[in-house]
Parts: C-alpha cells; sequence; structure tokens
C-alpha cells in the first residue's frame, strides 16, 4: 500500500534559507578564496543542519491540528509504518534538494574539486538520518503550542554526531585522505535510526495525541 | 459489542463525569449528551484509545480495547472533531488518503461518493477553497464507503445545512439497520426515535451514583 502524502507548500523555504546563508557568508567573512575554501566543508554541512531542522517543526503539525493524526493513530496500519512514509516524504522534500544544491553552493564557496562527491554522499546519507532523528523530536513537541524551540534543543546534541563525521568525511577528502570510514559510520548512523525512529515516533505520537 | 464498566476519565486527577455503566450493541445508535465540558469528547477519544487516562474499563467483544487493539481499530470508523481533511488538497484526494489509510480495497468511486453528500462535481477542487459545510461534507462522505461497522462521530452536524442533516440522519439509520453501530454526540435531539441517550453528569457536580442507562 502506497500512502501519497502530496503537495507540501514548504518545501522551498529550507532551501531559500540554504541558499542565503550561503550568499551571506562570502559578503560577511571575506571574499577571499583561502579563507573560504577552508571554511566550506564544514560550513555546508551546519548550514544543511539548520536548514533541516528549520523543516522539522512542520512535519506533524498541520497533521495534528486538522486531526489527519489521529486518524493515523487509528488505522488498521502499523503506525511505524505510516510513520516512515512521512519522514521518507520529509527527506524527499528536503534533504535531496538540499544534497543537489551543494555542487552550485560549493562552487561559490572555492570548495575544492575533491570535495564534491563525498559531500554529496554524506550529505545524502546525512539527511537521511537527520530526518529520522528529527521526527522523534517533532513528534515529542507536535503537542506543545510553542514547540519550536523545546525541538531545536532536543533534537541538536543528536545531531551532533551526525555533523561531524559528515563535515569531517569531507575535510579527509579534501585533504587528499580516504573518507571511506566516515561514510560508513554516517551509513551505521542512518540504518540504525531507520531502524529504530520509526518505532520511536510512533510512540512519541501517541504520547502527543493523548491530552 | 461494547460495553462500559463504571467508566470514566480523569483530568487533573479528578474524574470528569460520573461513571457510566452500560452495553452499547449492534443496531445501536447512542447519543452521548451533557454540558459542555462535561467530557463528551473525552469520552468518544477514550472509547477509540486515543486517551487513557481513565477509569473503569471498556471491553469489546468481552476484551478490553487495548487488548484487541488491531481488530477494533479495523472495525472502528472515527470523526473527530477535526475532521482529518486537508485543506491543501483536493476532495478526492482526501479521500483516497482516508481510504489508503484504513487499508480498504480500492474500489473507492469518488465522483459518486462526493455525490451522495451533496458535492458533486467538486471532487478536484482544493478543500481550502470550500466553505466550512463543505469541508465537513468531505469528512462525512467516509461514512459512505467505509466498511468498519462502529462509527464514532464527534460533533457530525456542526456547520452542516438542514438538507446534510436530514442526509447524514438517514444514513445514520440505515447504518444502524444494518447491525453497525452509531456512538455520536449533539446537542440537537434526533429527528428519528429509536437511539438512546447517555446524558454525562459532570463530576463536581453530583458526588455519589452512576448513572444506570
Amino acid at each position: 500500500m502506497i500512502v501519497a502524502f502530496r503537495h507540501k507548500g514548504e518545501l522551498a523555504n529550507p532551501l531559500i534559507f540554504f541558499l542565503m546563508v550561503v550568499v551571506f557568508i562570502p559578503l560577511g567573512i571575506s571574499p577571499e578564496k583561502a579563507v573560504l575554501t577552508v571554511l566550506a566543508p564544514g560550513m555546508i554541512w551546519v548550514i544543511a543542519l539548520l536548514a533541516t531542522l528549520l523543516s522539522l517543526d512542520g512535519l506533524f503539525r498541520s497533521d495534528f491540528d486538522d486531526g489527519s493524526l489521529e486518524q493515523m493513530l487509528l488505522s488498521p496500519q502499523p503506525l511505524p509504518w505510516l510513520v516512515l512514509t512521512k519522514i521518507v516524504a520529509h527527506w524527499l522534500m528536503t534533504g535531496i534538494p538540499l544534497m543537489l544544491l551543494t555542487p552550485l553552493l560549493g562552487t561559490m564557496l572555492y570548495l575544492p574539486a575533491e570535495g564534491y562527491l563525498p559531500l554529496m554522499i554524506s550529505l545524502l546519507i546525512g539527511t537521511g538520518s537527520m530526518s529520522l532523528i528529527g521526527s522523534i523530536g517533532a513528534a515529542l513537541t507536535v503537542g506543545l503550542r510553542k514547540g519550536g524551540l523545546i525541538l531545536s534543543l532536543v533534537v541538536m546534541p543528536l545531531y551532533v554526531p551526525v555533523l561531524i563525521f559528515g563535515a569531517s568525511a569531507v575535510n579527509e577528502a579534501v585533504q587528499g585522505f580516504a573518507y571511506t570510514g566516515q561514510i560508513a559510520i554516517l551509513g551505521a548512523m542512518f540504518v540504525s535510526a531507520l531502524v529504530l525512529a520509526p518505532f520511536a515516533v510512533a510512540g512519541a505520537l501517541r504520547i502527543s495525541v493523548n491530552t | 459489542m461494547l460495553q462500559l464498566n463504571g467508566f470514566t476519565c480523569i483530568r487533573d486527577g479528578e474524574p470528569l463525569f460520573v461513571p457510566v455503566d452500560t452495553v452499547i450493541n449492534a443496531g445501536d445508535v447512542v447519543q452521548i449528551a451533557g454540558p459542555n465540558g462535561a467530557g463528551k469528547t473525552t469520552l468518544l477519544r477514550s472509547l477509540c484509545g486515543l486517551f487513557d487516562s481513565c477509569e473503569g474499563e471498556i471491553l469489546w467483544q468481552g476484551k478490553p480495547i487495548m487488548r484487541a487493539k488491531h481488530e477494533f481499530l479495523a472495525q472502528l470508523l472515527y470523526l473527530g472533531h477535526h475532521p482529518g481533511v486537508k485543506k491543501s488538497l483536493t476532495a478526492r484526494e482526501n479521500l483516497e488518503w482516508f481510504a489508503g489509510v484504513n487499508g480498504e480495497a480500492c474500489a473507492l468511486d469518488v465522483e459518486s461518493v462526493l455525490a451522495k453528500v451533496g458535492l458533486d462535481g467538486y471532487a478536484d477542487i482544493h478543500c481550502h477553497q470550500m466553505s466550512a459545510g463543505q469541508h465537513r461534507r468531505v469528512g462525512l462522505a467516509r461514512l459512505h464507503f467505509d466498511a468498519s461497522p462502529l462509527w464514532i462521530l464527534d460533533e457530525p452536524f456542526t456547520a452542516i445545512d438542514k438538507q446534510g442533516v436530514e442526509r447524514l440522519e438517514a444514513k445514520i439509520q440505515e447504518h444502524a439497520a444494518m447491525g453497525g453501530t452509531v456512538i455520536l454526540t449533539t446537542h440537537q435531539a434526533l429527528s428519528f426515535s429509536h437511539y438512546r441517550t447517555i446524558d454525562l453528569i459532570k463530576y463536581t457536580e453530583a458526588f455519589d451514583g452512576v448513572t444506570h442507562v
């Protein structure tokens, strides 16, 4: 069974945020190639992380407000599956476009050529983990009127490992070292999040709706 | 079918209403009445298992609902205060979503279902362009293709015009006649006679006794 979650209007928001920050960095710091090259890998990763965080609050919010969330909870289908389809949709709407934008942004920040492939691979896997982990936070805070701040506080520490390994994969590659180790760790994080997060989200949603 | 034994919902450590004892059988139409804040919606939500801070027990075919959750959910249609209709989707997409989530075999004929709630020709209109009543009707359209025997409807008559109310009442009667069960909250009296009413009494207003219906 395929549940289609379409027409998400908030698609452009994180992308524009992503693009704007990257445009402002050279203006705010320095347009020098030497400076930007050093900053680029970490910067792009940090911005991708913040852009994902920005989009998380809306993940279950509209469903909660219009009652669709209750309908999902009452569905005879297993809730973790339904939740997983929502997360996959979120990832396709934020993670994938972010990843596709990176070559452009890399050019704007003078990212060395060796960095592109690892950046895209690490973002591809990393944004997947971030959508999965972030959805737990979104599910926990969906019942709160102003959940945005708490959501960031809950999710931020969990994003740190993803950020560290993601950015370091790109840095290693730029310096000419092998980066497969970092990618493997990112992959491991992704797989464990993929297996565990849907159950955590399902439980969290049940608690959030129970008011 | 559904049995409540000394059932009440707890909020902030206090029971909301005087405990209810009742048996709801197939073919019954039950109206839950009571003043605002008596816990009508909360009672319906706990009947569905969405709210679990309760006392007493709910038995579904002899088993507690939490124990028989899967079979229970497969037989349940719940239409809440917010009907779960997405404004950014068209009526057709909304109904397809419901059918998908509820795992109905997809022999869903959207046009004819919408015609039954008086929305013919609105299949491909986005729901944010609809009025409150039309929006509500999209939610009610589910009653016309969902085969679940147990309907739990929270204020189904809000925002619906006279004709719509008649149609909905007819649908409820038809469902009951076919052996289905309908539990609903509403403040108005229903136009047909064979239904019964459970009056919720605020716990703070009556400290003793059990309502027998």
